[in-house]
């Protein structure tokens, strides 16, 4: 078991025939995942990915004829807003979007148009998600992961690798990793995530990684602490980080109260969950999370 | 994108908003004609020299001033115009004021704050009223929250008047100002939402002893996203009011912010930038920087930030640290001796390479002969680079 994507995931990619969808279509299909079609219009009817990947005009087009249920977007900022839309309103169940620097304004729109659709919607702004072994719907290098219980959830991307990475240091592998994205107005929040993991029988312990700048943190650990029953580790990005200065995600800025580093990690450890004062812990401390987890 | 206060006024004229008349000095000489000028045009001998810095807090530190006649006019220009202006938000360097503005005075009956800014948790723009305005806005939030009145627009739906009516009935006012400030408000919505602005705020908005509305001032960010779309508002950056490394950064596409720790960073990702930084702080080191090289981070990308780095002559020791994904730490490690080929070892560099190519990359360093430290992980990796710049 795993969340939001397995080996049954049908994926399209929107966006396929830029030298981005390109690539990370070739990395995707390379690593197991199944692409059913890709989307540029006005290339519709041609191949991609070196003959490996149909081309269709549009969404619709690409649905009717492929049965994705997934679909992730490299598709330049200007355009991407409606990509987002597009695949909403064509049917699709779970979006990714990659694409970084979408106008706020285009988002705040999107995000009630996909709440509508009922679309699950991933990022933009983010790495994307891996359920390892099966399918990897994103640019991380899908080779550093291992199979194994740990659920991964993080605004970063490169901080993402580097949980990941300790994890697998410490002997601990991974279930599903999903980058939501720094932006101030993303689709997925963590809250949603947590509550998939808790859901997911497969998945043991909880690392969550989040950073400066709005209150998501404060929120989901309020919310885990209710109605979470798994050990979670957390992280927040920018102890140093001065206020008033945006430290390169649109989302992470601090503007003072509780948005600091500082007081998301007092708010989580009050929660229960077992903060890491330095990013150099996440395996070590989800391993001690999950032996203290064995002996209750 | 901040802008200046006129530059904000400007754009409230477009969108038929109600500000008071002004004109702009560059340069001293400038100073007798444009009050003279301003006092013929504006019919009135009493004039506001305001300082035209991005920072807010300019009152309190001595940037506004409000003049009777000729006379204090010229003197307050003098003063003000080529100041280095100290406020809470410039920070103890100041910022020197090449740009002053010369308004009308208003004869003010009542001072409100009005502002319009993006809700994250809702995703809904939230317009907020109070009738203490001319203050700071964060002590009324604090100590009398009632004061403050808001309403939450859907960015579907947009703004009704129905709302623009309870903000204006928040404001106490009756008769024609209510009509006026009621237009006002729906009109300022609509420039919030076409410049594609983060944040309008007007502190304060005034009722005048005619019963007008008016902007006395005019504060703007926009979303930097949208500025592709928006060509005059980019127009109006003033390069001025940057650090001018982060403007020189930005021209390579990194995202660099200056700090004033003596321990240079360069780091692949925002996140693992602000980790980085943490991390070094623990280590009982101070971090002279945020440096995100991107997910492309080449050759030419790692010598373009090292550039930057030692620009900052606070800098003792640079660590880099980057976690290849899409990105291939052997080219990295290649951009790196290149760097230090081209521009000498001037303070030692610790270098952490983890993920795609790691393997190759440590043993293209090990083999290169310049002595750069290699570090296993981020713990050790910061350990290093504090004892070498406590050391050097």
């Amino acid at each position: 078991m795993s969340i939001l994507v397995n080996k049954e995931s049908k994926v399209i990619v929107q966006g396929i025939t830029g030298s981005e969808g390109t690539f990370h279509a070739a990395q995707m299909l390379e690593y197991g995942t199944s692409i059913v079609g890709g989307v540029t219009p006005g290339k519709g009817g041609t191949k991609a990915v070196e003959g490996k990947v149909d081309v269709y005009n549009s969404v619709e087009e690409a649905r009717k004829n492929t049965k994705a249920n997934v679909s992730i977007i490299f598709v330049p900022p200007p355009f991407a807003a409606e990509a987002i839309i597009e695949a909403s309103e064509a049917g699709i169940e779970l979006v990714v979007c990659i694409s970084e620097g979408i106008p706020i304004r285009d988002m705040v729109i999107v995000k009630k148009i996909i709440n509508q659709n009922k679309t699950r919607l991933i990022g933009p702004n983010c790495p994307g998600v891996i359920t390892v072994d099966e399918c990897k719907l994103g640019i991380m290098p899908g080779f550093i992961c291992k199979k194994g219980d740990i659920g991964v959830v993080s605004k970063s991307g490169t901080l993402t690798y580097e949980a990941i990475g300790q994890l697998v240091d410490a002997g601990l592998g991974q279930t599903t990793a999903v980058g939501i994205g720094g932006d101030p107005i993303i689709g997925t929040s963590m809250i949603e995530i947590l509550n998939l993991f808790e859901k997911d029988e497969s998945t043991k312990g909880i690392v969550m990684i989040g950073e400066i700048g709005g209150q998501m943190e404060n929120e989901a650990a309020q919310w885990a602490k209710e109605n979470v029953t798994k050990p979670i580790v957390g992280f927040i990005a920018g102890q140093t980080a001065p206020e008033g200065r945006r430290m390169g995600h649109a989302g992470a800025i601090v503007s003072g109260g509780d948005d600091t580093a500082e007081a998301k990690m007092k708010i989580m450890a009050e929660c229960g969950i077992g903060v890491c004062e330095s990013v150099a812990e996440i395996g070590k401390k989800m391993k001690e999370a999950l032996k203290k987890g064995e002996i209750n | 994108m901040k802008i200046h206060e006129y530059q904000g006024k400007e754009i409230f004229r477009n969108f038929s908003i109600a500000t008071p008349k002004g004109y702009l000095i560059e340069d001293i000489v400038e100073a007798e004609s444009v009050v003279l000028k301003a006092q013929k045009d504006f019919k009135t001998e009493a004039l506001v020299i305001k300082a035209q810095i991005h920072a807010g807090g300019r009152g309190k530190g001595g940037g506004v001033k409000v003049s009777q006649d000729y006379d204090s006019a010229i003197s307050n220009i003098k003063a003000i115009l080529g100041m280095n202006l100290v406020t809470h938000q410039t920070g103890s360097s100041g910022q020197k004021v090449k740009k002053v503005y010369v308004e009308e005075a208003s004869s003010i009956k009542s001072e409100f704050y009005c502002a319009i800014t993006l809700d994250r948790n809702t995703g809904k723009d939230v317009f907020m009223v109070s009738t203490e305005g001319g203050v700071e806005i964060e002590k009324v939030a604090d100590e009398t929250p009632e004061k403050i009145v808001k309403i939450w627009i859907d960015p579907l739906i947009g703004m009704k008047s129905y709302q623009a009516r309870k903000l204006a009935f928040g404001l106490k006012l009756e008769g024609a100002a209510l009509k006026e400030c009621i237009y006002l408000l729906q009109k300022l919505y609509k420039c919030y939402v076409d410049t594609d602005a983060s944040l309008v705020e007007i502190n304060p908005l005034v009722l005048t002893s005619d019963d007008r509305i008016i902007a006395l001032d005019a504060k703007f960010n926009f979303d930097n996203n949208a500025l592709y779309r928006q060509s005059d508002i980019s127009s109006l950056r003033d390069f001025d009011e940057e650090d001018p490394t982060e403007v020189e950064a930005g021209k390579y596409d990194l995202n660099y912010i200056k700090l004033d720790g003596n321990v240079g960073c360069m780091v692949n990702g925002a996140g693992l930038a602000m980790a980085t930084m943490d991390i070094i702080k623990l280590a009982g080191g101070d971090p002279a920087n945020f440096l995100d090289v991107g997910g492309a981070a080449s050759a030419e990308t790692v010598k373009n930030g090292f550039k930057i780095i030692l620009s900052d002559k606070n800098v003792k020791a640079i660590l880099i640290n980057i976690f290849g994904g899409i990105v291939r730490c052997d080219r990295v490690a290649n951009g790196v001796i290149k760097a230090v080929e081209e521009l000498g070892l001037q303070v030692p560099v610790i270098v952490r390479l983890e993920g795609t190519n790691s393997k190759k990359a440590k043993s293209i360093l090990k083999e290169s002969g310049l002595s750069i430290i290699p570090a296993n992980d981020m713990q050790d990796a910061a350990k290093k680079v504090v004892s070498s710049a406590t050391k050097s």
